[in-house]
Formats: C-alpha cells, sequence, structure tokens
C-alpha cells in the first residue's frame, strides 16, 4: 500500500498570459512506506512545487494527493501538517527567532497534537528535549534557554531538522535543506539527515541541487525537467548509478547537454 | 505634587491592562491592532450602561471583558478570512465599534437611540464597594499618618484603589505570563514570529490570531470598564488616541526595563504605562500647556520614546567597545612586559 500517492498532478502558473508558465505537467509519483528518494533537477523544474503541492501549501489545478489512501488534495495545510514534516532551505525559515531552543523544541513537540493551555516546556520535556538534543554532537543541549535567532545558519537547520522528524511524522520533505550552508556544515547535515531518517525509517522526499548528495543518500532518485518526470530509478539500479551515467542519461532523454547547465547542478 | 504624583500613578495602572492588550497584538502577533481605540470604549460603555441599569458592578466589567474580546475576533476574521490588510481590518473595526458604543450607552436613555456619554456620579462602582471593605480595615489613616510625618501635606483621601489595582494588574501580568508559556500560547507566539514554521507545525495560524487579538482586546476593554468606574463616566471619545497611549507604554517599558524575558517584559510594559502617566501628569504641570495639548504630549513622548532609546544603546555599544578594547590593550601590555622581563632576565642571567 503506498504512503503517498500523487496522480495526474498539474498546476499552472499566471495561466492565459504571456507569462504563463507550466510548473507540474501529468505528475505521478508513489512512495512506499520507509522509502527515501531523491529528486534532481535544474531550477524551474517544478521540484519545490511538487513538495509544496504535498504540504498543502499550494494546491494542484487537477490531480489527487493521496496520504496512507486518503484524499488529502483539499485539506488545509495546517491539517496536513500533523503527518508531514517539513525542512526549509532557509535556515531562518523552520524555526521561531525570538523564542528559546526548548520553546521551539516544545512547539515541534505538539504537532500532532491538540494544543492545550498546558506548560509546554516542563520538566519531562525538558529532559526529553535535552537528551533528543545530544544526538546532534552541537552542544545545544546546553543552551536550551539561548534564543535561536542567536545561533548560527547550520545550528538552526539541525534543529530544524530534528524539529521536522521529533514527532516522527508520516513523511518527511526535506526542499534543498543544504543548499544555503557552507560545505562542512551542509555535510554535518546530510549526515544529520541520514542518521535520523534511519533511526525512525522515516518515508522521504528530498530535493537537492547536489549531485553526489543525491546518489548517496536514499534507495530511489527522480529527475525532473520542466515539470514533468523525466527519469525514476529505483533500488538495485540507484546503488549503480554515477554522475556521468546520469549526465548521459539527461542528455539522452532530453537531447541537450546537461553539463552546460553545471551552475545549476553543481557536481 | 505628591497628590497630582499620586494620581498619575493611580490611572497609570489601570491603563497598564490597556498597554499589555496592546503589548499582546503590538509585539506577540506582530499586528497593528487599531481596534484598540474603540474596543476600549466599548469596554467604558458597557460597563457604565450596565450599572446604570442597575447590574452589579463586577458582573458589568464581567460583560465588557467577553465584548471585548468579541470585537477583537472580529477584527481577527476580517484580517485572516476576509484577507484584509491588518491596518485596515483594526480600522474599520474601530469606525464601526464608534457607531456600536454610540447605541450600547442609549440604551440608557429613553428618549433617544445613541448617546455620546454617561457620567456615573452616583452610580455603585467595583471602587466604591471595595471602598467600603477597605476603610473597615483603617489602612488608610495608618498611611496617611506616617506620610504626615514626613512632611507631606495633601494626601489622598484612600489608598485602597492603588492597592486594589495593584492586586489586578498583577494577577494579569501572571496570566499573561503564564498563558504565553502554554503550548497555545507558544502557538501564538510563534505566530508572530514565523507564520510558515508554525504552519508547517500543525498550528492554525488563522484562529491564533484570531484568538490573540480577542485576548488583546479584551484586555483593552477590562481598561476602558476600570476607567469609566475610576473616572465616573463614559464618553464616546474618550478612546481617541488609545493605541498610541498603548504604544507609548509598551515602547517606553521595554526601553527602560528591557525585554530579556515574557516575565520582565510584560514587568517592563506595566511600569511604561506608569511613566507615561507620570511624564503626561508633569508635563500639563507647565503653566504654557492646557489639557487640550494632551494628544501633541502623547505624541512628543512617544518619538521621544522611539528616538531617545536608539541613541543610548549607539552610546553604549560605543562605550562597551571601548572599555573593551582598553582592557584589551592593557592585557597586550602584559603580555610585552612580561616577555620583555623574561628577555632582560635571560640575558642578565
Amino acid at each position: 500500500m503506498p504512503l503517498l500517492k500523487l496522480s495526474q498532478i498539474n498546476k499552472l502558473f499566471n495561466e492565459a498570459t504571456p507569462d504563463e508558465k507550466i510548473a507540474l505537467d501529468q505528475i505521478n509519483l508513489t512512495l512506499n512506506p520507509g522509502d527515501f528518494m531523491t529528486v534532481i533537477g535544474s531550477n524551474g523544474a517544478g521540484k519545490s512545487t511538487m513538495l509544496n503541492m504535498i504540504s498543502g501549501a499550494l494546491t494542484p489545478d487537477f490531480g489527487e494527493i493521496e496520504i496512507a489512501n486518503k484524499n488529502v488534495t483539499k485539506m488545509p495545510e495546517y491539517k496536513r501538517s500533523q503527518m508531514i514534516g517539513r525542512v526549509f532551505q532557509d535556515p531562518m525559515a523552520g524555526t521561531a527567532p525570538t523564542m528559546t531552543i526548548e520553546e521551539n523544541l516544545a512547539m515541534a513537540y505538539s504537532r500532532n497534537k491538540k494544543r492545550r493551555l498546558k506548560n509546554g516546556v516542563d520538566k519531562k520535556r525538558r529532559e526529553l528535549f535535552r537528551t533528543s538534543l545530544e544526538t546532534l554532537h552541537l552542544n545545544l543541549e546546553n543552551r536550551l534557554n539561548a534564543k535561536v535567532g542567536m545561533l548560527s545558519g547550520g545550528e538552526r537547520q539541525a534543529l530544524s531538522l530534528l524539529m521536522a522528524t521529533f514527532t516522527q511524522p508520516s513523511i518527511l520533505l526535506l526542499d534543498e535543506h543544504t543548499a544555503a550552508l557552507d560545505p562542512s556544515r551542509a555535510e554535518l547535515i546530510t549526515n544529520l539527515t541520514k542518521q535520523l531518517v534511519e533511526k525512525d525509517q522515516l518515508t522521504t522526499l528530498m530535493i537537492t541541487h547536489n549531485m553526489q548528495q543525491a546518489l548517496d543518500l536514499g534507495n530511489r532518485l527522480i529527475m525532473m525537467d520542466k515539470g514533468q518526470i523525466i527519469l525514476e530509478i529505483e533500488a538495485e539500479e540507484k546503488k549503480k548509478l554515477t554522475i556521468a551515467k546520469l549526465m548521459d542519461e539527461f542528455q539522452r532523454i532530453r537531447g541537450e547537454k546537461l553539463t552546460s547547465d553545471k551552475a545549476l547542478l553543481s557536481v | 505634587m505628591f497628590l497630582a504624583m499620586f494620581g498619575s500613578v493611580e490611572q497609570g495602572i489601570i491603563y497598564a491592562i490597556m498597554a499589555l492588550g496592546v503589548y499582546l497584538s503590538f509585539r506577540v502577533l506582530d499586528f497593528p491592532d487599531l481596534t484598540v481605540d474603540g474596543s476600549f470604549v466599548t469596554g467604558a460603555g458597557v460597563a457604565a450602561t450596565m450599572i446604570v441599569l442597575g447590574y452589579h458592578p463586577a458582573a458589568a466589567t464581567a460583560v465588557a471583558i467577553v465584548i471585548g474580546f468579541l470585537a477583537g475576533c472580529v477584527t481577527g476574521f476580517l484580517h485572516t478570512k476576509g484577507k484584509i490588510n491588518a491596518l485596515l481590518s483594526g480600522i474599520l473595526m474601530m469606525i464601526a465599534l464608534y457607531s456600536i458604543n454610540l447605541r450600547i450607552m442609549g440604551l440608557t436613555s429613553t428618549n433617544s437611540i445613541g448617546r455620546p456619554n454617561i457620567p456615573l456620579l452616583n452610580a455603585e462602582t467595583i471602587f466604591i464597594q471595595f471602598q467600603t471593605f477597605w476603610s473597615s480595615l483603617g489602612i488608610d489613616s495608618s498611611i496617611n499618618h506616617f506620610f504626615s510625618m514626613m512632611g507631606v501635606q495633601y494626601l489622598p483621601s484612600t489608598w485602597g484603589t492603588l492597592f486594589i489595582m495593584i492586586i489586578i494588574v498583577l494577577l494579569i501580568k501572571f496570566i499573561v505570563d503564564w498563558f504565553l508559556k502554554t503550548e497555545v500560547g507558544l502557538a501564538i507566539r510563534a505566530t508572530g514570529d514565523n507564520k510558515k514554521m508554525i504552519r508547517s507545525l500543525s498550528a492554525n495560524t488563522d484562529t491564533l490570531v484570531i484568538v490573540g487579538l480577542g485576548f488583546s482586546n479584551a484586555l483593552v476593554a477590562f481598561s476602558g470598564a476600570l476607567i469609566a468606574q475610576y473616572a465616573k463616566f463614559a464618553d464616546i471619545g474618550m478612546g481617541i488616541g488609545m493605541i498610541i497611549i498603548g504604544l507609548a507604554s509598551v515602547i517606553i517599558g521595554e526601553a527602560v526595563f528591557g525585554t530579556k524575558t515574557i516575565f520582565r517584559t510584560t514587568f517592563a510594559v506595566i511600569a511604561g504605562a506608569i511613566i507615561y502617566r507620570i511624564v503626561l501628569g508633569l508635563a500639563l504641570r507647565v503653566d504654557l500647556l492646557d489639557t487640550g495639548d494632551m494628544k501633541l504630549i502623547t505624541a512628543v513622548i512617544v518619538i521621544c520614546a522611539l528616538i531617545l532609546p536608539q541613541y543610548f544603546e549607539k552610546r553604549r555599544e560605543k562605550n562597551r567597545k571601548a572599555k573593551r578594547h582598553a582592557e584589551r590593550q592593557m592585557e597586550h601590555e602584559h603580555v610585552l612586559l612580561r616577555e620583555g622581563n623574561a628577555i632582560a632576565k635571560a640575558q642578565s642571567d
């Protein structure tokens, strides 16, 4: 039984104007429980639009989205978020800067529960937050009362990742979450992603511009271009995949040379 | 002088409740809510009307709070569901409340539908009711005795109002502090801080804005109800510029006492409201100024409160940097001196 199913998703922006853009064109996609799929493609390929459809930030013009056999196409974003964890590209986007680390975690903790008039951070929860933060190895467990705005981009992104996975969501959506970080921080976050996803066997969809990352992580890979999924690679095949092969594949399908796009698809 | 200051403090504490409401909308929710100018009068009008109609002052105040809450919710509704700009939805509600307030106060009149003011000269108020209990304790005479021994000539007739208001305001402060740390409170704060993030954590930001504005305006209406009972009248014009007064209190308080924690910030807002009243009271004692100049003085105070902290912060930072620089220079010299001595010693050996 698929956990996530997109059928015939279509989305146009600025329709019937000279600026009309086909963002998504007949997208079909299924994710099974435990799948970790990486998504690559150049700018404007529709990767983020697809993720925003799944999260509910955007609604498709046509087509349907099912999560765990339930049609969620019209379900508002905040309700869907109970099942979906997200990390954004911008490290500022996933946390509340004027609130403390423990308060941010407390909000993540109440994601799949009804928020009540009950203390957000109590002794028991603080202990839980502390042990969870220890797994990041960033010494954040000793700074529970620091405002998140004081943290560096890498620290904030690590915290966002922890917050997104805190309540073991059915689906984890990662939108180029390492792209805004320097290489060493990006590697740290990549490893952390691997670790957290493996720990809870989270079903994950990750967009990346980094081909190597797309090959290293996950058991499935798709390539998107101009609003379409042009290539799907499954578990066994993916293990043997190299960057050169991917590039060739793109050229074979699209008849354009991908190397010219190097700036966008960094190797 | 003492008496004038005393009056300012008393009023300041009552207005502090309104300032806490403005803090909730303006700072916590990051929503510039102009409903305040209307909902303050709504609070005063509802309380005065019900008292004149013979209801218990406490019941009148409670109903005023509920109506204030509803007014705030409507503003939130206009903004979130109607997608009307935040400032505009507040202004619309403020204008609408003007007419509604006239009608509410008109309920006390038999020959007209609207009524612009209600005097409460001989009516029961919660202050008068508390007074009967308070004077039986005989605390006033002992406090006044103490002050007259210190040489203060004109003494207030009662300390009871100040006492009960301090209790009420502290109670509200602790409720607000507690509320902002609950799961709902955290979500409301995050709504003002980063909407995208809290939505991705499955919080309905629309509902939170509506509830938050409701809570904010409930406090504003509460303050209005108390002011009406304190000043013994309700007037349709008493809310003009109220948002600026609230803002002045928040800004002055934050500038003087800082915003490190919520506990401290809410305290700062209350203190800011009192400081504002005292400054205003002192300004009005200047012969050149008339009570009609009050709004002008308010504007000047707010402008000062907005500009001066920047200036002070800049100077403080400069001093801090200069001090730290001097320290590091000293350390550096010490190191050099020690090394120099070591070399000298080595050579002499």
